[in-house]
């Protein structure tokens, strides 16, 4: 970890790009117990939260667009993990698992997605839209890459007063490619803002694979010409995802400027709810499943040290199962915003 | 309880579709997760997916049915060792009662045609009084911005400048000029030619509560920039639900300067008064020049502040007056007449000012107002102004089609028809790109002689 840039004053160039500085993905740290069954919990949430959100998009009470995020749960849950009051969350629009992570209520953000009034944003975001200044989630953004330099702008209002947070700035595969990506990277780099950039690798832009999008398919490597360091991180893996996201928050925080992580990571599920995805192979989905599955990877291992038997861990999945069913029958039975709600929140 | 299985929605607006296959047979165990079915949409093929564990009690409808409308019970499930036949009872028997299943959302309920409640009135509070014996300084309109700028630095610590050339080379036009120096480069920030990237972190700092001052070298070139400023800044006010907006201003120069062609010559005043979410400002004098940035910096919204290249260098009275702000949302008459309303803004107020003079030559008394704020736009002057002297010209640089001239055009007739005497007006720039030749760049923009020329058709002399 050691690198000339990290001792550099703010004005001279730092002398060396991510891969010279050596920064390379940590070791997964084993959890504790209690960290384990709270990675599980948590990604279990997630998990059925998706599922519920899923089944309600069939029964017609969720409209628009619906992107799940089954099978990615460890990266948000991890990089929670590794952060500290204040620090911020922006994503795009596969959002539901970001503001789980960021404990935006279930309840909240089930409503929003039926359109009603108890939703997080009154009815009048949707999936794609949903924001808590309190929870430091910044959205939910439906334009790809916007959030970028949105979320570097986030990290600049740390600069400029000078607290100790970080910015975590996730975004896909498919926005990796966006222009204003780059030009963001630029200017967290030149004046080292504490935001680090989160490249969810789920292997498909929609419905387009990375190696028939993306002329680099190492993204840690995309910050090379921007002197932001990279690393790959595998996504599945709670523990590797939570230790570089420690890595990666102790780096912004001693104040040496921005950082790539590259989640390899894999979404069940399409693209959103309309989506057969016919572009890869059901067996390619199969063995992700059966093989690298983030909640299952938990699981076994709290069975394989004996912290918790099947029974506990189905407690667990009956607990998160009435917090869902619960936020389901609220977002199910809640009212419609009032029609007033049309003219109100366009200017304050 | 048997858990009802029914006809999925796979898309937004997928109504009905056919139930290709079942990949599971009555009596079958199903775990969570096991594709028990093929559905095909006008779109595509999906699989169905089991959500519960159980036992497959019943399919209601077989394979092969076509036109299932969504929420049609499809299949039960029986669960925790029911009895398969017993859940499966009574079921399916009349599919037009299980359709009623599930309750349809209440969206698709409400689809009447009754009429859409206007938006609510708000109140916009005059121009501050000036008072009598006030001292005018004669200021350029360059100086009032970097006026009005410094002076709401010094007051708000979280007020920021940012964008290409503003602190070290001095500002591009120099509206920047001293900033620098008295504030120091965290609160004055050059950036790197990447306006859609700097607009980006501009408005995410704006929603984290900064208060940032975005400079566009040229209005231009915010077009790299304008996805931020529609999507990100102007919607999420209304997409978070009142929680979190973007209180931020963007400036700088606007419409055709001199002998710059094509791409550095466009008006987006029309263009961005379109947008709910956003103020547009853009003055003609130095002192609105001023009271309204200051106004803008504080306004919590954000603010499009369309200057213009030509005015910065002209002299207008500004008053001395320890902290001027002004109304954004308000015209301001800037001389009264009886006989025609003019109706302009920024650099068009140029032509109407000049004809005026010569109308007055004419015998012809013209009132002018000067809307400075294009959104929200003062009708309410407008149509005072118009209901006394019956007559309306609208003179503006910008593009024809869709003009802010056509708006107000549009409104009037429509809030005031009974009180024209003419048809209304619109002057504005010619609809083609804008030429670099200097005839041809003089052709192509509004000149005093239409202005006068139209207003002597609406007063028939």
């Amino acid at each position: 970890m050691a690198t000339a840039a990290r001792k550099a004053p703010a004005k001279t160039k730092p002398k060396s790009d991510g891969k010279s500085a050596g920064l390379s993905a940590p070791k997964p740290v084993d959890f504790t117990k209690d960290e384990e069954l709270d990675a599980y919990r948590r990604m279990l949430l997630i998990r059925r939260f998706e599922e519920k959100a899923g089944q309600l998009y069939g029964m017609g009470f969720i409209g628009g667009f619906c992107h799940l995020y089954i099978g990615q749960e460890a990266v948000v849950t991890g990089m929670k993990m590794a952060l500290i009051d204040g620090d911020q969350m922006i994503t795009a629009y596969r959002d539901h698992g970001h503001m789980l992570a960021m404990e935006l209520s279930p309840r909240g953000v089930m409503a929003e997605l039926t359109g009603r009034r108890g939703g997080l944003s009154r009815g009048k975001g949707g999936s794609m839209h949903m924001f808590s200044k309190e929870k430091h989630f910044y959205g939910g953004h439906g334009i790809v890459g916007a959030q970028v330099s949105l979320g570097t702008g986030l990290a600049f209002a740390n600069r400029y007063r000078g607290n100790n947070n970080v910015t975590l700035t996730y975004f896909g595969d498919g926005a990796a490619n966006q222009g204003q990506v780059y030009e963001s990277f630029n200017m967290a780099s030149l004046w080292k803002l504490p935001v680090i950039f989160i490249i969810e690798n789920n292997r498909y832009a929609m419905g387009t694979s990375v190696t028939r999008s993306s002329a680099e398919t190492d993204f840690s490597h995309r910050g090379a010409s921007f002197k932001i360091p990279g690393i790959q991180v595998d996504g599945m893996d709670v523990r590797a995802v939570k230790a570089a996201g420690d890595l990666a928050t102790e780096w912004c925080r001693d104040g040496k400027g921005p950082l790539i992580l590259e989640m390899q990571t894999y979404r069940y599920r399409g693209h959103s709810m309309s989506d057969p995805a016919k572009y890869r192979s059901k067996e390619e989905v199969q063995k992700m499943r059966s093989e690298r599955g983030p909640i299952e990877q938990v699981k076994a291992r709290l069975l394989d040290k004996k912290w918790a038997d099947e029974d506990e861990l189905k407690a667990v999945d009956k607990e998160v199962r009435d917090i869902v069913a619960d936020a389901a029958e609220f977002a199910q039975n809640d009212a419609e915003p009032d029609p007033s709600e049309l003219w109100t929140d366009i200017v304050l | 309880m048997p858990i009802e299985i029914l006809m999925p929605a796979l898309s937004p607006t997928m109504e009905e579709g056919n139930v290709s296959k079942w990949l599971k047979k009555e009596g079958d165990k199903v775990v969570a997760g096991d594709v028990i079915a093929e559905i095909e949409t006008d779109k595509a093929t999906m699989e169905v997916e089991a959500v519960d564990e159980g036992t497959l009690a019943k399919i209601v409808v077989p394979a092969g049915t076509e036109g299932v409308k969504v929420n049609t019970l499809i299949a039960v499930l029986a669960v925790d060792g029911e009895d398969i036949d017993k859940a499966g009872e009574g079921i399916g028997e009349e599919p037009a009662k299980a359709e009623t299943a599930a309750p349809a959302p209440a969206a698709a309920k409400s689809e009447g045609a009754a009429p859409v409640a206007a938006a609510p009135r708000t109140e916009i509070a005059a121009d501050p009084d000036i008072p009598a014996g006030t001292e005018m300084v004669s200021t350029t309109v360059r100086e009032a911005l970097r006026d009005a700028m410094a002076e709401e630095m010094r007051r708000d610590a979280d007020v920021f400048v940012m964008g290409e050339e503003v602190a070290e080379y001095q500002g591009a036009y120099k509206i920047t000029q001293g900033l620098l120096q008295e504030f120091g480069a965290r609160r004055v920030v050059d950036t790197p030619i990447t306006e859609h990237g700097f607009a980006g972190v501009g408005v995410g700092a704006a929603m984290a509560g900064l208060r940032p001052i975005v400079e566009f070298m040229t209005f231009n070139f915010a077009m790299q920039a304008i996805d931020h400023i529609i999507n990100s800044a102007a919607k999420t006010l209304y997409m978070s639900g009142g929680q979190m907006g973007a209180p931020i201003v963007f400036r700088g120069p606007n419409g055709a300067a001199a002998r710059v062609a094509a791409q550095h010559s466009q008006c987006y005043a029309a263009w961005y008064s379109h947008i709910p979410g956003l103020k547009v400002v853009m003055p003609y004098t130095a002192a609105d020049a001023k009271g309204l940035l200051k106004a803008a910096i504080r306004d919590p919204n954000p603010v499009i502040f369309l200057e213009n290249e030509i005015l910065y260098g002209q002299s207008f009275d500004v008053p001395k007056i320890d902290d001027f702000v002004l109304p954004i949302g308000k015209a301001r008459i800037h001389k009264s007449g009886k006989d025609v309303t003019i109706v302009s803004f920024g650099i068009g107020m140029s032509y109407t000012v000049k004809a005026e003079a010569e109308l007055r030559g004419m015998g012809i008394d013209a009132e002018i107002i000067d809307l400075r704020t294009i959104r929200p736009l003062d009708f309410d002057t407008i149509i005072a102004s118009v209901k006394k002297t019956n007559r309306l010209v609208v003179v503006e640089e910008g593009f024809p089609q869709s003009s802010v001239g056509d708006h107000i055009a549009s409104q009037v007739s429509q809030r005031a028809f009974d009180f024209l005497d003419a048809p209304v007006i619109t002057i504005a720039g010619k609809d083609v790109p804008m030429p670099y030749a200097a005839n041809l760049e003089k052709l192509a923009l509004p000149n005093v002689g239409e202005v006068v020329e139209a207003v002597k058709a609406v007063t028939y002399r």
